[in-house]
Order: C-alpha cells, then sequence, then structure tokens
C-alpha cells in the first residue's frame, strides 16, 4: 500500500535575489494511511509554508509531493485542477473552526460533496452521517452560532473527513481548547485516522497533546527531523 | 447546490432589509422624477388633446400660444372659416395670473374662449358648462374651489359653475375657463386710472386733433378701451381635409401661422419643457450614479467583512463562479428589495406633489432593469475584491 503522503527534497523561496528567503530547505515526510502526526516547531520555522504547499494553496520552488503513491507535484504542479485536488483529496482543519456562519451544521458538511457535483438530498445524507460519527449528530439543525467551541471544532472535522479524502491537514486545532476537549479533538482525529484510513498531519505548539503522538516531525529553519520510537503515548 | 447569497441574507435578513430600505428610498425619488417629467409631457398632451382642436392658428413666426405670446385680431377666425376644409373656429385667450381665494393665492392660467367652439373644455367633472355671456367660470380641480363659489377676477367676481380635471398649463398651473369676451377684458383692458392717463396723453398729441378731421380724438380713444387680440384660433376641420395642406393655405394667404396636433406637440415636449427634461435627465443621472455608488459601497463592505469564509470557500474547493455568484445574487437582492421599496413609496407619495406626477408601468420595468443592472455593475468591484482573496489567508501563520 502506498505511503498517503510522501514528500521528498521539498523547498520553497519567497522573493528573489537579495530578497530571497528560503522557507522549505529540502523537506522529506512520509506519513502512513489511517496515521496522525504531529508537525511541531518554532514560530518562522517552515510549518504554515509545508501546510500551504501541501494544501496546494501555494507552489513549492522544488521538491516532490505525492498523495497516495500519486506525485501532485514533481518540480512543478502534476495536477491541473488544484480547486477540485483540494476538495477531493485534501481535508482542512484550521485553528479556529471557520465554519460559514450563514449555513446550518449540517449544509456546512455538506458543502464539500456539494461542490464536488453531489446532489443536495445525498450531500446532507452524507452529512448526517459524519455528524453522527462525530457525536454531533444531535446538532445538525443548529445554526452554528449556537455551537460550543468544542462542537463547532467537531464539526470542521467533519466537514474535512465528508469527502473521505486520504489526508488531512490540521492547523493548530486544539488551540482554542482546554485540555480535556484538546485531548478528545485527538482522539477523534485518532478514531478518524483508522476508521477511514486517512493520513492526518497536526500543526501544534499544543504541549498537552504532543505526547498523544506516535510519530512527530520537528522542523527547524526549513528542514524537518523525524522524532520517533516504541516510547511515545499510543 | 445550496444558494449561499439566499442564506446569506436570510442569516442578516435585518441588516438587509433595512440597507434596502434606505436604497429603496433612493430609488423611489428617482422613480418620481421620471415619473415628474411623465407627468410634464401628459399635461401636454392632454392640453391639446382636451382643446378639440386639429390646427392653432397663432400670430406669424411666432411659437404660441403656448411657448410665445402671440397675438392675433379677434375677427381673424371669420376669414380662417373660409379657407377650404375648416368647419369650426374659436377665439382663445390665455393669461397665467394670481386669484385670491379666502386669502390665499392660488395661481392658475386663465383661458377665455367661446361656449361650443374648440378651444371649450373638453369634459366636466361636475357642474354644468357656461352659459351666460358673463362671469360664469369652469375650473380645474387643482385650482380647489368650488362649484358655487364666487372668485375675483380684477375688476369683477364670477361664479364657478363647473370643474375639469387634468387642465393644466404646461408650467402646472391649472386653469380656470372664462367666456371670452371676459377674458379679453382682464388680459387687455386697461384699469381706469390708466385709462385716463393714456386718454390725457392721445388728447395733448397733435396729431390726433388736426383741424378738419372731426372724430378723429374720439375713434383713437376709443380704440383704448376696447379689445380685440386673442392669442390663438382654434379650428376644427372636415374629416376629409387634410390639416398640412390647410395649414400651408393659412400661412400662404393668411399671412399667420398655423399648427397641426403634431406640430403643437413637438413644440410642447421638445421645446417648451426640453430645458426641464433636460434638468430631470441630469438629475436622473446623478441618482443612477449616487445609487450605484451606495449599492456598490454597501456590497464592497458586505464582501470585505466575509473574507475569511471566502478563503475557507476558496480552500475547500468552492470555484470562483459560485463566489462571484454569491456576491451579485446579494446586489442583485438588495437591488429588487430597493426597487420594490422604491416602486411603493413613489406610488404612495405621487398624489402629494403639486404637480402631476405620472408612473407608468413601463418606466417601472425600465426603472427595474436599471436598478438590477447598476447592482450588477456595482458587485463587480466587490467580485473582484473576494476574487483576490488568498485561500491561504484561512491557513495561520
Amino acid at each position: 500500500m502506498p505511503a498517503a503522503i510522501e514528500i521528498s527534497g521539498l523547498t520553497k523561496r519567497y522573493g528573489v535575489r537579495d530578497a530571497a528567503v528560503d522557507a522549505l530547505k529540502g523537506v522529506d515526510m512520509i506519513v502512513q494511511p489511517g496515521e496522525v502526526v504531529g508537525l511541531i516547531g518554532p514560530s518562522g520555522s517552515g510549518k504554515s509554508t509545508l501546510l500551504k504547499c501541501l494544501g496546494a494553496v501555494i507552489e513549492p520552488s522544488a521538491g516532490r509531493m505525492a498523495l497516495a503513491g500519486e506525485a501532485i507535484y514533481d518540480n512543478g504542479w502534476q495536477v491541473a485542477d488544484l480547486r477540485a485536488l483540494r476538495r477531493d483529496r485534501i481535508g482542512f482543519v484550521f485553528q479556529a473552526p471557520y465554519l460559514i456562519p450563514f449555513l446550518d451544521v449540517t449544509d456546512n458538511v455538506a458543502l464539500l460533496p456539494m461542490l464536488a457535483g453531489v446532489a443536495n438530498a445525498s450531500a446532507r445524507e452524507r452529512a448526517r452521517a459524519m455528524l453522527a460519527a462525530l457525536d454531533v449528530g444531535h446538532r445538525s439543525q443548529a445554526q452554528v452560532a449556537q455551537l460550543s467551541g468544542g462542537e463547532q471544532q467537531r464539526v470542521a472535522i467533519a466537514r474535512a473527513l465528508v469527502n473521505q479524502p486520504p489526508i488531512i491537514l490540521a492547523d493548530e486545532p486544539t488551540a482554542p481548547l482546554d485540555s480535556e476537549r484538546a485531548l478528545a479533538v485527538v482522539r477523534i482525529l485518532n478514531e478518524m485516522a483508522q476508521r477511514f484510513a486517512t493520513a492526518i498531519i497536526v500543526v501544534t505548539h499544543d504541549e498537552k497533546i504532543i505526547p498523544t503522538f506516535r510519530r512527530i516531525y520537528h522542523i527547524r529553519d526549513g528542514r524537518t527531523y523525524e522524532e520517533a520510537g516504541e516510547g511515545r503515548a499510543a | 447546490m445550496i444558494n449561499l447569497a439566499g442564506r446569506d441574507i436570510l442569516n442578516g435578513w435585518g441588516k438587509f432589509v433595512f440597507t434596502g430600505l434606505g436604497l429603496g428610498l433612493l430609488i423611489g425619488v428617482t422613480l418620481s422624477m421620471a415619473g415628474i417629467y411623465r407627468g410634464l409631457v401628459d399635461d401636454g398632451r392632454v392640453l391639446l388633446g382636451n382643446a378639440g382642436a386639429d390646427l392653432w392658428v397663432v400670430q406669424r413666426d411666432t411659437l404660441g400660444p403656448y411657448a410665445e405670446p402671440s397675438n392675433v385680431r379677434d375677427d381673424a377666425y371669420r376669414a380662417l372659416l373660409g379657407v377650404k376644409g375648416v368647419v369650426e373656429a374659436g377665439n382663445v385667450t390665455y393669461l397665467t395670473m394670481q386669484i385670491e381665494d379666502q386669502g390665499q393665492d392660488v395661481r392658475v392660467m386663465l383661458v377665455g374662449f367661446q361656449p361650443r367652439h374648440p378651444g371649450e373644455p373638453g369634459y366636466l367633472v361636475a357642474g354644468r358648462p357656461i352659459t351666460r355671456s358673463h362671469y360664469e367660470a369652469i375650473a380645474d380641480i387643482k385650482t380647489g374651489f368650488r362649484l358655487g363659489q364666487r372668485i375675483r377676477i380684477r375688476r369683477h367676481e364670477y361664479t364657478v359653475v363647473g370643474l375639469t380635471s387634468r387642465m393644466v398649463s404646461s408650467a402646472g398651473d391649472p386653469m380656470v375657463f372664462v367666456p371670452l369676451r371676459d377674458a379679453q377684458e382682464v388680459q387687455f383692458l386697461k384699469d381706469n386710472d390708466a385709462l385716463v392717463n393714456e386718454r390725457a396723453r392721445i388728447a395733448a398729441n397733435p396729431a390726433f386733433s388736426r383741424p378738419g378731421v372731426p372724430g378723429l380724438l374720439e375713434a383713437v380713444q376709443a380704440s383704448q378701451a376696447s379689445s380685440r387680440t386673442v392669442n390663438v384660433v382654434m379650428l376644427r376641420l372636415a374629416t376629409h381635409a387634410d390639416e398640412a395642406t390647410v395649414a400651408s393655405n393659412i400661412r400662404r394667404w393668411k399671412h399667420l401661422e398655423a399648427y397641426t396636433r403634431a406640430d403643437m406637440d413637438g413644440i410642447l415636449v421638445a421645446k417648451l419643457i426640453a430645458t426641464s427634461a433636460k434638468q430631470i435627465f441630469m438629475f436622473l443621472v446623478i441618482l443612477a450614479i449616487v445609487s450605484a455608488a451606495i449599492v456598490a459601497f454597501i456590497i464592497y463592505t458586505m464582501t470585505l467583512n466575509k473574507v475569511r469564509e471566502i478563503a475557507v470557500l476558496k480552500l475547500i474547493g468552492a470555484r470562483n463562479r459560485t463566489i462571484a455568484a454569491m456576491i451579485l445574487q446579494q446586489a442583485l437582492g438588495l437591488g429588487a428589495i430597493g426597487f420594490l421599496v422604491g416602486k411603493t413609496a413613489a406610488t404612495l407619495w405621487a398624489p402629494i406633489f403639486p404637480k402631476y406626477v405620472l408612473l407608468l408601468p413601463g418606466d417601472a420595468v425600465r426603472g427595474a432593469l436599471l436598478v438590477l443592472a447598476i447592482c450588477a455593475l456595482a458587485s463587480v468591484v466587490a467580485i473582484r475584491a473576494a476574487l483576490r482573496v488568498d485561500p491561504a489567508t484561512a491557513i495561520g501563520g
């Protein structure tokens, strides 16, 4: 089975000539399906740049990225429609839930399959199933403003998972939550990764959840260093 | 696919409706301006239609009687009746003046006419036609006069015996119809002091007191105390008569100007109210620009308030056309609310205007299309801003 994410020699340079800054200097990373890995590093280390490259919202300068064995970038984009790539093959969970405030919970989740061309009724059915899997099915008719912070983050996770993408990129998903809720979110991410064989990369500063990762990538000065071992928490 | 614009509007309907209400009042003013212009044109056409004339004969080289002063001898109609094709002729005078009514000044156009001849009011809404030779009047209902009311016009009192409607001058002054002789006296006869002075001045002139010409002075003085002038002679033609041919014959043989109904329509619409029309048109253009600027500003602000949502939508794969459609639909929705409010407001306040405001269904349709076009145009700035939103902004750092 191919790796869900395989990155090799990925570089990203901002600016030109004297003003050039190398945000990524040859990143290597492999994440298997169903695996949740942490990506940790100080501010300005290149975490967000790596996430944006993986999320196909900025173009790397060189290197290779593959999703489920298929190269999406190899010294140039290998896919024509980056929007469709993001919609169908990458899920996003943000620091804040960033739900669409004028849609109810079901439609916030159903919007993704609808954007992919799925009929409204089917999309809502899938959304309700995903919300139920995340224990927020009972709030499916609620408006976003009526949800607690933890519920909103669960809905955001449901939205990221609803199209069953091979990877999910989570950008500090527990930052606004207390310890209990933060650990609950990580537990959900682990459960969902196992259940849907989804690879999840979690960018975090959150000391509470770092011990929960089996594998961690540290990123410093645009380079990644893997930290793994039997001793890490399950 | 979910209608994102509709959901956003429903989510914040109060803000949206109040914004549409404000815009609607502006649109209401715009529609009213168009209605005022239409009212001006319609008043002119009704005036021509109600006169019941086919030709207007006026002083040569003038655009009379509505656009320029015109003086025609009041016996000219006899000669005009001899022109082939003419079956009826009526002398008419026009004079804009103030009439006092219970301490209030009422500005009216006094019309002198010959009953049962061209120039009499086309219809009455109350009362009866003028049957006596003097001191009876028919008034447009906009004067506020009532049946049986006695009104003073210069030296004499007149009884209002009939009421008509939609009979106003091009300036919007309601008309008061009186017998021709009375109107001539009001319009052309001097007051007593002026007559005495004029007689003394004529008597002092040796040219009128020449020896051997008895009666010359008296004849000249008598002419000063009578009026034999009218502003227009209105003609009704036989059914087979060609208006243009009759008008041409009158110009050639009677040394007078003759205008057909089409000519008069052109004078009233193209010449007399042309400046007012341009004024109103400029006002309409400015209002349209102001409306467009307001819609653009509102939609742009609404879009800027949704930058994060737009970034998320783009990140999760929404196409540019989905986002552009959302903003365009909101702009059109705002325009639709604005138009409905504006149309309702214009309809409600139109009767309060002192001049006739004519709101045509065609103008309403054109107005609606214009509002929607302006809203679509105004949304371009917001759409450009939304399409420039970088989906990467949804990801921190």
